[in-house]
């Protein structure tokens, strides 16, 4: 369709409007984070400035900002990697070989989720407490695998099901196993929607902060919780929160772009293709 | 049907590829969801030395006295509604008008997405911080040059401002469903509407939002589940106060859980925090349920 000259320059001007109105407190992080603890705080805000790079310098040299960051990639890679073992297996079986339970299956892996990460805190608490589970990676792992869990098998089973049932018929007549099946046909078939699957899981795990903050408290500790502690009123280091959040953010921005398409199946438990 | 081989009968049990996955979720479910319901009986306080005691219904009664949950419970709808609505109008006119051809437009759109994905722990700083610290933030900057003074933002409207700050994370993510969900409406029923004389209004309210239904209300029922326990926005602004004007149910039971150490109170408060949730949940299952079978 094509719209007239003024309409068009409005729409220009509204859309840019939105997205830039949007971007805007990531983008004035980003440039408080090239500048000086004193232009940070400056007033009137300093939108022209020499950008310099020891606020990133410094968070970089704290050891403690790279423990955080390995944690958060330890534990959202693992509860990936958990989840997408227990899932594949699991979504194979419902897209290929449907019972009469595999609908009461799926909406009771779903229902899981209506379950509020507070109304179970005390319990894991003590359990993981018990367990020696509290302020571990592993610990976190197995939760944060558990709450993605179901997204992930809806996700995959989506993609599953696209793939036509005769090309594992056929596999199956040359006298494959359901297991070959699986790992040499519907896998390598299926790679592109396993990969978004997986950034899905990634994303959601890396942004999880209830349980990284009420279950670990340092040796374990997320960059959710690192980026929490700048939140006492008493530390004005903007500059170098802003570095230090901008790193943590930057590769999970540049993941959700990159698949935000797939993404959209995803989150909206196939109510959009 | 969806292509599912009707010819072959199943010949092997598909049991041990559904266990594992079924068993964790059902454990992660179960014991905790035990545990609550068990301690929600009991008198336990971590700090009290001694062992728990049966406590009947005393947990719930000192809770539903107490001003604090209702206070709580009152907040966690009206920021589960605001919000919503926040998001669900925002989300809708953003896709609206990022369905339509601009120069940049792409751009537009993954730049409106873009906070989405930031951690919520940093979204929260970066606007209690950078933009709404009444001292050194941009917005008081901004009103002060307006001669309007400066607003307090996490003092004053304490509520309002969580609302924003989670209003701007999730408006993204109505984006991101509601905007392909647009631009999956068939370009010739818009063609044939607007050949008929059918304005943008009418186009919007006749063929746009009935099609739009269905994702706008899979977005609402995630959403409310997300913002029933909204916890980490509420831990890194306000600590859910001043007073209790910004404490949420998952606040409050964090505060009797982490800080005075009460599982039993904690534990009651829980499962009301359950019990709310599945009221929502009731709905939300219907309505999959429902798409789920449409789309086979």
């Amino acid at each position: 369709m094509k719209n007239t000259r003024p309409l068009r320059w409005g729409l220009t001007i509204a859309g840019w409007a939105v997205g830039l109105g949007m971007f805007f407190p990531i983008l004035w992080m980003f440039l408080t984070s090239f500048k000086t603890e004193i232009t940070a705080v400056a007033t009137p805000p300093a939108f022209f400035f020499r950008p310099t790079f020891e606020n990133y310098a410094a968070v970089l040299q704290r050891a403690d900002y790279l423990a955080f960051a390995r944690n958060s990639v330890l534990v959202s890679l693992g509860s990936t990697l958990l989840a997408l073992a227990l899932a594949i297996p699991a979504a194979y079986s419902m897209a290929f070989f449907p019972t009469r339970r595999t609908r009461d299956i799926l909406l009771w892996m779903l229902s899981t989720k209506m379950l509020p990460a507070v109304g179970v805190l005390v319990p894991i608490y003590l359990l993981w407490r018990d367990l020696h589970l509290l302020d571990t990676v592993s610990g976190l792992i197995l939760i944060d695998s558990a709450s993605v869990l179901p997204i992930v098998v809806w996700m995959l089973l989506s993609f599953f099901r696209e793939v036509p049932a005769v090309i594992l018929e056929a596999s199956r007549m040359d006298g494959a196993s359901p297991a070959e099946e699986l790992v040499h046909v519907l896998l390598p078939l299926c790679t592109p929607g396993i990969a978004a699957t997986a950034l899905l899981s990634v994303i959601l795990c890396w942004n999880e902060a209830f349980w990284s903050l009420n279950l670990t408290t340092v040796k374990a500790a997320t960059l959710a919780n690192f980026t929490a502690s700048f939140s006492s009123p008493e530390g004005l280091f903007w500059a170098k929160l802003s570095a230090a959040s901008t790193l943590s953010i930057a590769p999970i921005l540049v993941f959700g772009w990159l698949s935000q398409r797939q993404l959209v199946r995803g989150l909206s438990f196939g109510a959009v293709k | 049907m969806n292509g599912i081989s009707t010819t072959k009968p199943r010949r092997f049990r598909t049991a041990p590829l559904l266990a594992p996955c079924v068993a964790f979720l059902f454990l992660w479910m179960i014991i905790p969801l035990a545990m609550t319901l068990w301690f929600s009986g009991e008198r336990y306080n971590l700090l009290v030395p001694g062992k728990s005691a049966f406590a009947g219904w005393e947990n719930y009664r000192s809770l539903l006295t107490t001003r604090a949950l209702w206070v709580a419970m009152g907040n966690t709808l009206f920021l589960v509604g605001l919000v919503l609505v926040i998001t669900l109008v925002g989300g809708t006119l953003f896709s609206l008008l990022l369905d339509q051809d601009f120069p940049g437009r792409n751009i537009c759109r993954l730049l409106v997405i873009a906070p989405f994905f930031v951690m919520p722990t940093v979204s929260a700083l970066i606007w209690k911080n950078m933009l709404m610290n009444p001292v050194f933030g941009l917005f008081a900057w901004i009103t002060r040059s307006c001669r309007l003074g400066t607003i307090e933002f996490f003092s004053r409207a304490p509520l309002l401002s969580i609302a924003l700050i989670v209003g701007w994370e999730w408006t993204p993510f109505a984006v991101l469903i509601l905007l392909p969900a647009l631009q999956s409406l068939n370009p010739d029923l818009k063609e044939a509407a607007r050949l008929d004389g059918a304005g943008p209004v009418a186009l919007f309210y006749h063929l746009e939002l009935p099609h739009l239904l269905r994702p706008i209300s899979v977005v609402a029922m995630m959403e409310m589940i997300f913002f029933l326990s909204l916890f980490a926005e509420i831990y890194v602004t306000t600590g859910g106060g001043p007073g209790l004007a910004s404490t949420n149910l998952a606040y409050l039971i964090f505060r009797d859980a982490m800080l005075g150490w009460d599982v039993g109170r904690a534990s009651a408060g829980g499962v009301l925090a359950i019990v709310l949730a599945n009221i929502v949940a009731f709905f939300f299952m219907r309505m999959v349920g429902r798409n789920l079978e449409e789309n086979r």
